[in-house]
């Protein structure tokens, strides 16, 4: 694998902020029906080369049917998908210059693992030497050089796994298409394979299309994810960026844990919004240019670790202050969740890191705590 | 003893639980009884000699004449039966030809068994189940009538040869019935649930991701047919050619009704020695050997499931 020092490569690759950078998978004004259920909804995505991209959302959002859309097992019912400039509509799966690895793996269980990573290569007709010499690549890139005699079913499920991608990887795809490619694989196992993807799309410099139920997946693996919900895209942006600035509650509330106050936008100058929450948060300040209008109704979001815990009220008045009692503690080893409840009723969620030992700890059930945070910690949205 | 167990429960573990002794016997006790017992008694009868009597042969095992009465019975056994069989010809084509007629019956069974097995198991799942009770359906008629009502098809004035005449594709009836062609379409229309029924196990439990990964991968769909599903549906193709094979090598009801004077089967030579010559011992004799014929293919093939060439059989994931 390679090695790890690629940070500030993945920092400086940003074609999407590049007008010029030519488009490598373009999905255009594309529909799916299958009857009456719209999978995918009037959907506009572009995606660039040697980019890894998430698809993220729940299922049934139409996240697999776009990517089957890439691999050519669904056709589009209306709208165009091009892959290198080229109008796909009608080249068959077996003319595509993707390749796929299944959520199932769908390895062919009666050849060996030899034989699976070569069946693409064989319909190619490459010449018998050259395939060996591939196979012995891959095997040795996913390190099942001693497995290469085994039948499927003698391996284990992370072994699988890295069979399906040898094979998937063994033509050289133009784009790599990864259907939930590490949801049969136990958490460690995992986390470590998210990191060996990476790192393999690094050193192939091919392009990575990922579908993935599992948040943290892509977040980990992707330079961009686009988050869908019913056949549409919510949001397409950098892991930090959907994290930080959602454009949306539905965004907001699917990436991570997140708190919600209603409100309505009472001023704004400045660079500055102020959001009257009424009785649960008061007068919150948050330091973000946006269009809206005084007058409008709008929720603040703010991530619980961006919010400070503390059993007395702050010294000089604070921006961003409120007050509840602690109706709720969620110990999770690293970090404890405290629920705080608001005089309203509703409830805030707040992390803290556990840096002492749990007999240590200060805060406890029904206390009276002060929950603050900078005007730069939330963000505000108006849908 | 360094056992941690407790002896009690070492106790438990080692008495016989009769519940337990006889599920395991039931299977056993129903082989002994109907099958190597009346096994035996052919195989007995085969060493015996055709003799004018009740029973027609010679000589009669009496167990009331004490374990001297037997060594006289054994004394009394011979061979003669079989070399009987290699000197008349007549036994060795019968047996060829029967086998033959199976070999080519299975595998026209087969072709015409694959596609409609595949077509079922790629029908929407709603209707398979109704699919699949058309396959079984026939059985719900005697199998004699089935073969009964081909002669009435098949025969000159038949269905067939009316239908051909009015859409003029012949000038006079063919003769189809007592002959060869007539066998073959009795045996692949009888047999026909035999092979779809394994078939369609097979192929319906074939993972249709397979086929997108062969697709994915570059294999048009022709190709994948003989790369992918075939290869993973061998277990009903062979399944379904023993299910076949084995009892049409017998056959004797199809060749008698449908086939000619000389379409010859070992079954109807049974069936002609049994009860037109009343030679017993010779029947017996011709059994057995067909017995023997049948059990060399079987036990090849479990001598290959065994060497582990039956993973194929494992279910994917």
């Amino acid at each position: 694998m390679a090695a790890k020092a690629i940070g500030p490569v993945r920092r400086t690759f940003a074609p999407w902020d590049d007008p010029a950078a030519p488009p490598f998978i373009e999905f255009r004004n594309v529909t799916k029906r299958f009857g009456d259920f719209v999978a995918v909804d009037n959907l506009s995505l572009t995606i660039y080369e040697r980019e890894f991209f998430a698809l993220l959302g729940p299922s049934g959002c139409g996240k697999t049917t776009l990517m089957r859309m890439v691999a050519g097992f669904e056709e589009p019912t209306e709208g165009e998908v091009l892959l290198d400039g080229q109008d796909l509509a009608g080249v068959p799966p077996y003319r595509r210059p993707t390749n796929m690895m299944f959520q199932s793996y769908a390895l062919f269980p009666h050849m060996t693992i030899e034989a699976n990573i070569a069946f693409g290569l064989k319909q190619d007709r490459m010449p018998k030497a050259e395939i060996n010499a591939r196979v012995e690549e891959m095997l040795t890139l996913v390190k099942l050089t001693p497995f290469a005699k085994r039948k499927p079913h003698q391996l284990s499920g992370g072994q699988k796994q890295r069979v399906a991608l040898a094979r998937s990887l063994a033509r050289k795809p133009k784009v790599l298409l990864l259907d939930e490619p590490l949801g049969a694989l136990d958490k460690k196992l995992r986390e470590e394979t998210q990191f060996e993807l990476v790192d393999l799309q690094q050193e192939l410099g091919l392009t990575f299309l990922i579908v993935t139920h599992d948040q943290e997946e892509a977040m980990t693996v992707a330079d961009r994810v686009a988050i869908m919900d019913h056949g549409r895209i919510m949001q397409v942006a950098t892991p930090a960026e959907v994290y930080e600035q959602p454009n949306s509650r539905y965004v907001a509330d699917f990436i991570g844990d997140i708190n919600l106050i209603e409100g309505r936008i009472v001023d704004r100058a400045g660079g500055r919004v102020w959001l009257d929450c009424g009785e649960a948060g008061g007068m919150i300040e948050v330091e973000q240019a946006m269009e809206a209008a005084t007058g409008d109704d709008a929720w603040f979001a703010i991530r619980p670790e961006k919010i400070s815990l503390s059993l007395e009220a702050p010294a000089a008045p604070s921006v961003n202050c409120i007050t509840g009692e602690v109706w709720d503690i969620g110990y999770l080893g690293d970090v404890s969740i405290y629920h705080v409840r608001l005089p309203d009723g509703t409830t805030m969620k707040s992390t803290v890191t556990n840096r002492t030992r749990l007999v240590e700890r200060q805060i406890t059930w029904d206390d009276r705590v002060w929950l603050t945070w900078p005007r730069d910690a939330g963000v505000v949205l108006t849908r | 003893m360094t056992t941690v167990d407790s002896p009690g429960r070492h106790d438990t573990a080692n008495r016989p639980n009769p519940a337990r002794w006889l599920v395991v016997a039931i299977p056993y006790v129903w082989l002994f009884l109907l099958f190597l017992i009346p096994f035996l008694i052919v195989l007995k009868i085969s060493f015996s000699l055709t003799a004018i009597a009740q029973p027609p042969y010679t000589p009669v095992l009496d167990l009331g004449g004490g374990i001297s009465g037997v060594i006289e019975a054994f004394k009394e056994f011979t061979v003669e039966n079989y070399l009987w069989l290699t000197e008349d010809a007549l036994y060795a084509k019968a047996y060829l030809s029967s086998i033959e007629i199976a070999v080519v019956s299975t595998a026209l069974v087969l072709l015409v068994g694959y596609p409609i097995a595949y077509g079922m198991a790629r029908a929407p799942k709603a209707i398979q189940p109704m699919l699949l009770m058309l396959i079984i359906l026939p059985f719900w008629t005697s199998f004699l009538i089935r073969v009964y009502s081909w002669i009435g098809i098949l025969k000159k004035e038949g269905l067939l040869n009316q239908f051909l005449l009015w859409l003029g594709v012949i000038s006079k009836p063919l003769t189809i019935l007592n002959t060869d062609t007539a066998v073959y379409i009795g045996i692949v229309y009888s047999y026909l649930p035999f092979m779809i029924l394994p078939l369609y196990a097979a192929l319906e439990r074939l993972d249709p991701t397979l086929l997108e990964a062969a697709a994915d991968l570059g294999c048009r769909p022709s190709r994948a047919f003989w790369r992918v599903t075939f290869p993973l549906s061998l277990p009903g193709v062979i399944a379904g050619c023993f299910l076949v094979f084995i009892p049409v090598t017998g056959e004797f009801v199809i060749p008698d009704l449908l086939g000619g004077s000389n379409t010859l089967m070992i079954g109807r030579t049974l069936w002609n020695e049994f009860f037109s010559n009343r030679d017993w011992p010779l029947a017996s004799a011709v059994a057995v050997v067909l017995l023997l014929i049948l059990v060399v293919p079987i036990v090849i093939f479990q001598n290959r499931a065994e060497r582990g060439e039956g993973a194929i059989n494992k279910v994917p994931m």
